[in-house]
């Protein structure tokens, strides 16, 4: 019995296990292995990854229905794996030019990986927040990685104090959920709810977990720590941050939504279109008076969650589905964008003045063009991966009557349009200013071209992702 | 040839891509050797376009040499061509060699310039091709980012106001679109455009917000495909992104804006609005009549105060694409044919105007009007082929230009006389600031003395303008040429326009009586 259980877990195990001995090995040894453990974490990443997308087959449970391991935590773990593996693996050089290089770094990462990989595997109220709050601790240490860095402990704290405010929200609205149904298994408590409708109390409790998963998925208008935890952390972490993270909590609300409250789809419908509303015009409006490049990310990402949030408020398996599709496209592009800005450079100091990036073309003129296909993919602008990805989504919306909503949120990807264009007219005819002058590592270089490639190439069948989408939804849904 | 549309469609890009990767160095070899790249590419496209057109049967109205392959999301990657489309890609091939001719004395980023250009030209024909909605989108749109390169990069001293102003525009316009494509992809279960040619949208009366649409589903679909179609041509009040455009790209980018991208909204129409949402069209006639007829008058009125020339020639452009709404929504035989007349003859003959001005920019580096007179009396030949293409401009009979004005005239005559007399103001009023531009440009005595020592025409330029100038003249005394290709096609869009109207066509005139 217990041996099928840990079967299930087993990839888990072995981060875990590994992050544990790199932490022994890290302890022991007199010397900084703070590379090698990199390396090792990133290359475990992309084993277990590679591991989970080949031997993954139909449904498990463990632990009495608390862990799942099905098509959608495999789909959403691959995606966070792989992605975590890039985002290690570039994070290398520019951790060492700031001398942050620690072992804790890799074990930290990991660990936020065990968390997350919990998250999205969770079938139980109790597993869901442990996974989460061991992601969230770990991240919490990261982003005040720098610690002698007045920003980088703001950051820290800032996300610390309002992640303990999202996760003491969360508790409260599982307690309340508990306290009207009964259960703590999604299964269970979707039972309680076909069978006698959704109780005032867990209505309730309902909105305040989602209110605190919003936070986590940085959704308006619960986004408030994110564009100063973007700009504060290390480069390295913002770009974690805006990766795997994100997927995480992402498949997490699916999973909840869908699991416990599938029989209330009405119920969370409405929040969810509100959320989704608000962060497509939060993102697109307020991103427009940014200087800084990593805030505009995080705001970026405002509006992107706020496109992935529509697909899930249509409620159906093709939102779903395409809702995957879109946050696979998002992680993508965005591992293409930080590897540029990890190298944003100037005579050794790290730079995230988006007007130093003028007339980049003329200094890099492939490596503009990289990122003049990632901004015109955010944009949402065809023929790049990212027009097919919102088209995803606005199908979805569209499908479950919510036309609206699709018309609204067109409008505010034109308005988001104007910022990704800034950054193309700054590299291509921009003012004249001292050029950057970073020297980009060959890893990097191949992760900007691979995911500028993606987006480019991805027209012709999107490298299949369509199918294993909707393998996923369908194991949510079916 | 199997696939022999995407084959033409695909070739430039090959081009461009080749460009990108092959060629190093700026050194004037590598410059020269982009420039003949790419003009070789845009010439061997043209020559394989040569060839859908001989193997194209305009007697048959159905789409010829269709191409189809699944594709993402249920979407089908389908090309086809019927006569309307044909003559649209013909346009675009036979002017992207003179475009890139135009472009010799380029000397910032050659490069990039022409495998912006050449990109451009795969999404141009793509768009004319696409038997797929959501195929047309991705052609129709993407263009934007070439052009948002072509005008921010090579334009001029305020391209980058006018590069926003141009894509932002733009994309709004053609947002709203795709949510109608999306709908009615919802709607009829597929975005294959011949079967939606054939599928009929509902027209029953809905009621959104206490707001009671007439026409329903079609009206508020047609709306959405207006307002990024309307932007595109563009039509007055959306027109004003234009005239900025125009004036801040470089001559080619302002013949590839002028002779090809403004015609994509006026294809549209043709391909979706009118078929698509008959019911819907003769609703809005009336509204685009009179959207057209204030286009017409009010931008001539405004092109007669311009001091700089490229202005000028773009407010005549709204004028002229004025015509082209009117004749598409007079819906008859006449009208159609003159408003496919007139978006081809336009491309030649704007093409032909932006060029002549870039002609004596490139010599004076000024394009204000009061900067020159008198060039007749050092450039003969130059005064004699911008007096041929202001006179087509004009509508003189014997070029194009006479022709598709007075099909268009005719057809909207029949339809509305009102509205066929305002706009034939705009004729008179069209003579009047091409005249006098052209008066004050190459009459009187050349007394400014930086204009002492201008070169005529080179053999490259004369070069360049022949071309132009055969097919205006061609099509001027021998029109069939182009309405026998259109004709068939012409024919089966009306009478499927009529039997989806039978019956609206006389409540339609009885109400506007």
């Amino acid at each position: 019995m217990i041996g099928n259980d840990i079967s299930v877990i087993l990839p888990e195990l072995v981060i875990a296990g590994a992050a544990m001995m790199v932490l022994m090995w890290g302890v022991f040894v007199k010397r900084e292995v703070g590379p090698q453990a990199l390396w090792l974490i990133a290359l475990l990443f992309i084993g277990a990854g590679g591991w989970i997308a080949l031997t993954g087959r139909g449904s498990d449970t463990a632990f009495g229905g608390m862990f799942v391991n099905d098509a959608f935590s495999r789909f959403a773990k691959v995606t966070m794996l792989w992605s975590g593996a890039a985002v290690l693996l570039m994070s290398k050089e520019y951790l060492m030019r700031a001398k942050l290089l620690k072992f804790e770094f890799p074990v930290l990462v990991a660990l936020a990986m065990v968390g997350m990989m919990m998250m999205v595997s969770a079938g139980d109220m109790m597993a869901l927040y442990m996974g989460l709050e061991l992601q969230a601790l770990s991240l919490y240490i990261i982003a005040a990685f720098n610690r002698d860095s007045l920003r980088s402990s703001e950051a820290g704290l800032k996300y610390f104090v309002l992640g303990a405010l999202s996760s003491g929200l969360l508790l409260y609205g599982m307690s309340l959920v508990y306290g009207y149904t009964g259960a703590t298994g999604f299964a269970e408590i979707n039972q309680v709810i076909e069978a006698e409708g959704l109780p005032i109390g867990a209505v309730f409790g309902l909105v305040f977990i989602v209110s605190g998963m919003a936070f986590k998925v940085s959704a308006a208008p619960f986004h408030m720590w994110t564009p100063d935890v973007y700009e504060g952390s290390p480069t390295p972490v913002t770009a974690l941050f805006a990766t795997a993270p994100k997927m995480a909590a992402a498949a997490m609300i699916t999973r909840i939504l869908f699991d416990a409250f599938g029989g209330a789809i009405s119920d969370w419908q409405q929040i969810l279109v509100l959320l989704a509303l608000l962060s497509m015009y939060i993102g697109a409006i307020a991103a427009i008076g940014q200087t800084n490049i990593k805030r505009l990310m995080a705001y970026s990402s405002i509006g992107h969650m706020g496109f992935a949030l529509m697909g899930l408020a249509a409620g159906t398996e093709l939102g779903v589905q395409n809702m995957l599709i879109y946050m696979v496209v998002y992680v993508a592009t965005n591992i293409g964008v930080f590897a540029f800005i990890l190298n944003m450079e100037k005579d050794g100091r790290a730079v995230t003045d988006i007007s130093a990036l003028s007339l980049y073309s003329k200094v890099a003129p492939g490596r503009a063009l990289a990122l003049l296909v990632l901004m015109f993919s955010l944009a949402g602008i065809p023929p790049l991966v990212g027009f097919f990805a919102k088209l995803y989504v606005l199908q979805a919306a569209f499908d479950a009557g919510l036309a609206w909503l699709a018309i609204a949120a067109v409008i505010a990807s034109v308005i988001s349009a104007y910022y990704y264009l800034r950054i193309v007219y700054l590299m291509y005819f921009g003012e004249p200013v001292d050029a950057l002058n970073g020297k980009m590592p060959v890893l990097h270089l191949g992760l900007l071209t691979v995911s500028s490639a993606i987006l480019v190439f991805g027209i012709v069948n999107l490298f299949g992702l369509e199918g294993y989408a909707a393998n996923a939804a369908a194991a949510l849904l079916g | 040839m199997d696939n022999l549309l995407s084959l033409v469609t695909f070739f430039p890009m090959v081009g461009a891509a080749v460009l990108l990767v092959f060629l190093r160095g700026d050194d004037a070899q590598a410059v020269l050797n982009a420039k003949r790249v790419a003009l070789g590419v845009t010439i061997v496209t043209f020559l394989a376009s040569l060839a859908i057109l001989g193997q194209f049967d305009p007697s048959n109205t159905d789409f010829q040499m269709v191409e189809e392959a699944a594709w993402i999301a249920g979407l089908t990657y389908k090309m086809g061509v019927d006569g309307i489309s044909i003559t649209f890609v013909m346009l675009t091939t036979f002017l992207m060699p003179i475009v890139i001719g135009a472009s010799w004395k380029v000397d910032k980023r050659v490069k990039e310039y022409m495998i912006a250009f050449l990109v451009l030209e795969t999404l141009m024909i793509g768009v004319f091709l696409s038997l797929d909605l959501i195929l047309f989108y991705v052609f129709f749109e993407a263009g934007l980012i070439p052009m948002f390169l072509i005008i921010g990069i090579w334009g001029g001293k305020d391209r980058v106001y006018a590069s926003f102003k141009f894509f932002l525009y733009t994309l709004l316009g053609s947002v709203l679109m795709l949510i109608a494509m999306i709908a009615m992809w919802y709607d009829a279960g597929t975005t294959d455009i011949p079967t939606l040619l054939k599928h009929t949208f509902s027209s029953e009366s809905i009621s959104v917000w206490g707001w009671q649409i007439v026409g329903g589903a079609q009206t508020l679909m047609w709306l959405a495909f207006f307002a990024s179609f309307a932007v595109k041509l563009p039509m007055w009040p959306v027109h004003t992104w234009l005239p900025d455009a125009h004036v801040q790209a470089p001559t080619a980018g302002s013949i590839v804006l002028a002779a090809i991208l403004l015609k994509l909204g006026g294809y549209g129409f043709l391909r979706f609005s009118l078929p698509m949402f008959p019911v819907a069209s003769i609703q809005m006639q009336d509204f685009v009549f009179v959207l057209s007829v204030i286009a017409i008058i009010y931008t001539s009125l405004v092109a007669l105060v311009q001091t700089d020339m490229k202005k000028l020639i773009a407010y005549s452009s709204v004028a002229h694409m004025g015509f082209v709404t009117l004749g598409i929504f007079s819906f008859n035989k006449q009208g159609l044919d003159g408003a496919i007349f007139q978006m081809i003859s336009h491309g030649f003959i704007s093409g032909a105007l932006f060029m002549g001005v870039g002609v004596i920019y490139d010599r004076m580096h000024t394009r204000e009007i009061d900067a020159y007179g008198g060039l007749a009396v050092r450039m003969p030949a130059y005064a004699l082929v911008f007096m041929l293409f202001t006179m087509a401009n004009v509508g003189l009979p014997g070029t194009s230009g006479f022709v598709g004005e007075f099909l268009t005239l005719a057809g909207v005559f029949q339809v509305n006389t009102w509205v066929a007399a305002g706009a034939t103001t705009g004729v008179v009023l069209s003579a009047g600031y091409a005249l006098w531009l052209y008066r004050r440009v190459a009459f009187g005595d050349l007394i400014k003395q930086s204009l002492q020592n201008i070169q005529d025409v080179s053999t490259r330029e004369r070069l360049l303008f022949a071309p132009l100038v055969i097919m205006t003249i061609l099509l001027g005394v021998y029109p069939a040429l182009l309405l026998d290709l259109i004709g068939p096609s012409v024919d089966a869009l009306i009478s499927n326009f009529n039997d989806a109207t039978a019956g609206l066509i006389n409540a339609a005139t009885a109400v506007s009586e």
